[in-house]
């Protein structure tokens, strides 16, 4: 879903730019006081992860594929602040040397890929985990429904970008209803993806999933575990 | 405790780097060529052809491809392991910097 340069006027793009400067400078303060030392690592592993399985496209029928977006799968693991900015690592990497997204669409895409997948995941997934449990029917509904909705908003980021700033004529109604429905696809095959791999690391090292952390009293958890 | 964590994120970073060396350098040739969701709803609704070349499409690396390498399989291969090593440096180095000095203490407040 890496937009282009060009499909979004200069004013809008210069604005996303802005706020997900923004959001990653908040991301920024947030890791470096939440991070660390077996969490840094992993975060380092996601960027890298997150940047192979974007490679990996996957027939979604009508003559489409999509691929992974990853904001779910890296928040859940290694929490918001240092999730998104493993996305921002690989968004950066792609748009600068691959030309995988545009240049002057960098913040667009931080925003939608990143900003707006990432959060979104953060709170179903957490919403979901606190409600159903943190067993397995907990975690792989709660990544599963992350990885849908996190795909959906950043459809939906896209769509109302396009409604301020999109530079052709075309009715905001098809394009948001053509959105919506080709990414619904993809995000319930995000979700499979984000429930697999998250499954996997809960089922050997619950531990180390950020995401099934009880924020009240993580910090005093590690302590304990440290001493 | 200590030791068994550090050796599971080791056992972790492990796995994870090799799996991500095998999707970028092969399994990313077998990867569907059709157009992604956002470019198929731009070809059908009409404005594909608003895109345009990003100021980075001289990379030597754009699109994937090694510029020089003629093999298909190759090129988009190579292109896969080197935006893991990329990645690497810059993501390990990005959260290595952020946690410098304060490794193994982790803050109270967090």
């Amino acid at each position: 879903m890496h937009i282009p340069d060009g499909f979004i006027d200069a004013p809008v793009a210069a604005g996303a730019a802005v706020v997900a400067a923004i959001g990653v400078g908040v991301c920024l303060r947030g890791a470096r006081r939440t991070l660390d030392d077996r969490t840094a690592p992993l975060a380092g592993l996601v960027a890298v992860f997150v940047f192979a399985a974007q490679m990996i496209n996957f027939p979604v029928g009508a003559g489409t594929s999509g691929h992974l977006v990853g904001a779910a799968l890296a928040v859940i693991l290694v929490g918001p602040y240092a999730g998104v900015l493993a996305l921002t690592v690989v968004l950066a990497v792609q748009a600068l040397i691959f030309a995988d997204g545009g240049l002057t669409a960098l913040g667009l895409n931080v925003l939608n890929l990143a900003l707006i997948a990432g959060l979104v995941a953060w709170f179903v997934f957490r919403g979901v985990v606190r409600v159903a449990g943190t067993g397995k029917p907990g975690i792989v509904a709660g990544a599963w429904l992350a990885g849908l909705l996190s795909v959906g908003g950043a459809a939906l980021g896209f769509v109302a970008e396009f409604a301020l700033g999109g530079t052709a004529p075309v009715s905001l109604a098809a394009v948001g209803g053509a959105m919506v429905s080709v990414h619904v696809v993809i995000g319930a095959i995000e979700g499979v993806i984000t429930a697999l791999v998250v499954w996997s690391v809960a089922t050997v090292r619950p531990d180390l999933v950020v995401g099934l952390r009880a924020p009240a009293v993580a910090s005093s958890e590690r302590q304990a575990v440290a001493a | 405790m200590k030791q068994s964590t550090t050796r599971a994120v080791a056992a972790v970073v492990i796995v994870g780097m090799v799996a991500s060396v095998v999707l970028a350098g092969l399994v990313s040739f077998y990867a569907s060529p059709q157009p992604d969701g956002l470019e198929a709803v731009a070809q059908d609704q009409g404005f594909a052809d608003r895109a345009r070349d990003s100021a980075a499409t001289d990379s030597a690396l754009a699109g994937y491809e090694v510029s020089g390498v003629s093999d298909e399989r190759l090129s988009l291969g190579l292109a896969g392991v080197v935006g893991v090593g990329v990645t690497t440096l810059l993501g390990f180095g990005l959260f290595l910097v952020l946690t410098a000095g304060r490794a193994r203490t982790p803050d109270p407040q967090a």
